[in-house]
């Protein structure tokens, strides 16, 4: 550790005021920050202050994403070898899905940090470290086969248009990684969606059924390949990290206990899911023929990219609902709307990214009223008393 | 009472013709004639006709305007000045018809609504009816001009992108079925961004313009 404070104190005066490379200076604090708690102290005021800031928050965020990576990278491999019908052991099944996301993780960090710098330097603020869980987020909500081009033009969309337009981190109003996604999905739309995107390299294979569980839905399959285990514990084909509802239950764990994110917002998105998909299970006994509604409810909230997007993405703080009762309607209505758009538009095989970029678009008119209901309430109170 | 002689190109008049281009532009600025630019950009013919189309409907209209501007009780003002425009929308209607069956097809609706366009009914307002037809003609050109070249700018960039041509000709490449059997930048496995043919990208696309302008003329950011 001392050998790195000392290389960074060494080159700092070079960045200080006057320095040579002073225009630099925003790139050389966000890697000093990035390794060190920074030593900022405030000037002003009495503060309650712990190392907490938000690169901590956002560290712990990708932690939490690490179980559904390193699972999705291997599942990679899985539904690879497997749908190849060749055999393969555990080792080459994360060998080999490694190699294929790997260039994706450096691809989307390369170019949206490479922008991002460019906006620090070029408007003379620090860098901020929104991009570290879009970058990840990006990768792992992708197909697998995407081009590595593809990812490149959706990120610095994302990030240009999500987020410098509206002044940086802290100021988007979608989600960068959804914009992302929903930028390459109407881009690229076969590259996003179809049979052969989800299994790596398998557009090189005729006879392959790579297909999604959604999308076999989707075309009026009902008799499913994979077991209500194997969507658990996602050893089915899908984005990268979508697919294991189990590690994405342990990121979720990760992020209550550290409470990073909202517990408000996965639990109503999650019963908002799962009451649409009750519903329309109702409604489906009169269709038998639609295998999307009359697919079990409870199996619906593990397919797809559900649960992986009330986790890590309906629980983005900064386009999310901020007041405790704004995220219940929001949650709430992101599961309701997600399975909606999902089971009405097969044209959507996944609805969720569309009901949360939606509300995202909704949240500051739920604070709105929760808040001005909160006065009514109080001058209510003030005039009785 | 002598007016004062002006030059035919005085600082004043040249600024009438320039401003509209850039410090001024109805769409960039003013935010006015969105609606078209949103329909006709995803290909540049379509595009170059209607930005002639609006320019004539311009120019004459503020030229005509402003050699009957002392003569319009001010009370119907508005009727008179949808009449010279509705006739001359219907002008540019007919020629298109008759000598470009094909684009005027593509733009349907949209050279008639060229009478709804805010851009037209505000230059009259603004300033044909209180300026002389030379000043008048001036505005209108610039206006005119100002509105075609975001109008191209944007549908050069969405057909350029979102089709991979330009004119209707493919100057990106052939692309084919197989990698192999294509040419230019296809065949390196480059595909056309199918979100630039749908509108939200005209939208995002004219914001783009927006802001690089605002970021190189800072005296155009609002507070």
């Amino acid at each position: 550790m001392g050998f790195i404070r000392n290389t960074f104190d060494k080159y700092k005066p070079l960045f200080d005021k006057g320095g040579k490379l002073e225009k630099f200076a925003p790139g050389f604090n966000a890697f000093d920050t990035l390794v060190f708690v920074p030593n900022h102290t405030t000037h002003e005021g009495a503060h309650i202050r712990d190392g907490v800031d938000l690169k901590r928050v956002m560290v712990t965020v990708i932690f939490a994403m690490i179980p559904a990576l390193l699972f999705g990278m291997w599942n990679v491999g899985y539904q690879h070898f497997s749908q190849l019908g060749e055999a393969g052991t555990f080792l080459d099944y994360l060998l080999y899905g490694s190699f294929k996301f790997i260039p994706m993780i450096a691809v989307s960090y390369g170019v949206g940090l490479g922008i991002e710098f460019a906006f620090g330097i070029f408007r003379g603020h620090e860098i901020n470290e929104g991009y570290l869980v879009s970058g990840m987020l990006i990768p792992l909500i992708m197909p697998i086969d995407l081009p590595l081009w593809m990812l490149g033009v959706s990120v610095a969309f994302a990030v240009l248009i999500g987020k410098e337009a509206f002044g940086g981190t802290g100021m988007n109003i979608l989600n960068p990684a959804l914009v992302a996604r929903a930028f390459a999905y109407f881009s690229y739309a076969p590259s996003m969606s179809g049979d052969k995107v989800w299994v790596a390299d398998a557009s090189t294979v005729d006879a392959i059924s790579g297909e999604t569980i959604l999308g076999s839905l989707a075309s009026g399959n009902s008799e499913l390949s994979y077991s209500v285990l194997d969507m658990f514990l996602g050893f089915i084909p899908g984005s990268v990290g979508e697919t294991s509802v189990l590690m994405i239950l342990i990121g979720a764990a990760f992020l209550y206990f550290t409470g990073v994110a909202s517990w408000r917002i996965m639990l109503s998105s999650l019963v908002g899911g799962a009451v649409m998909a009750l519903l329309f299970n109702l409604v489906g006994v009169a269709y038998p023929e639609n295998a999307l509604l009359n697919f079990p409810w409870w199996q619906h909230l593990m397919v797809g990219g559900f649960a992986f997007a009330i986790v890590f993405m309906a629980t983005d703080p900064v386009s999310g609902a901020q007041t405790n009762k704004g995220k219940w309607v929001y949650g709430f209505l992101i599961g309701f709307l997600g399975i909606m758009i999902r089971i009405i538009n097969p044209a959507y095989p996944e609805g969720i990214m569309m009901s949360i970029l939606l509300l995202n678009v909704f949240a500051p008119t739920i604070d709105h009223y929760v808040i001005e209901g909160n006065i009514k309430k109080r001058k209510k109170r003030l005039k009785t008393a | 009472m002598a007016e004062e002689k002006e030059a035919l190109f005085s600082k004043k008049n040249k600024a009438l013709l320039t401003d509209p281009l850039d410090d001024n532009n109805p769409i960039s600025v003013q935010v006015l004639g969105i609606c078209s630019a949103l329909a006709i950009t995803v290909q540049l013919k379509p595009a170059l006709v209607m930005s002639l189309a609006v320019l004539f409907v311009i120019i004459a209209s503020n030229v005509i305007v402003s050699l009957i501007r002392n003569l319009i009780p001010s009370r119907i003002r508005i009727i008179v000045q949808l009449l010279i425009v509705a006739s001359l929308v219907i002008l540019v209607d007919q020629i298109l018809k008759a000598y470009a069956y094909d684009v005027s097809k593509e733009l349907s609706v949209f050279v008639g609504l060229i009478i709804t366009n805010c851009i037209v009914m505000g230059r009259l307002e603004a300033f044909a009816l209180a300026n002389g037809p030379w000043k008048s003609f001036l505005d209108g050109v610039g206006n005119g001009a100002g509105y075609a070249f975001i109008l191209v700018l944007v549908a050069f960039f969405r057909e350029l992108l979102g089709s991979g041509k330009l004119m209707g000709f493919e100057v990106l490449g052939h692309k084919a079925k197989t990698l192999a059997e294509s040419t230019g930048v296809y065949s390196f496995g480059y595909e056309n961004n199918g979100f630039m043919l749908l509108s939200p990208m005209a939208l995002i696309t004219v914001g783009i313009i927006i802001w690089i302008q605002r970021a190189r003329n800072r005296k155009l950011i609002e507070n």
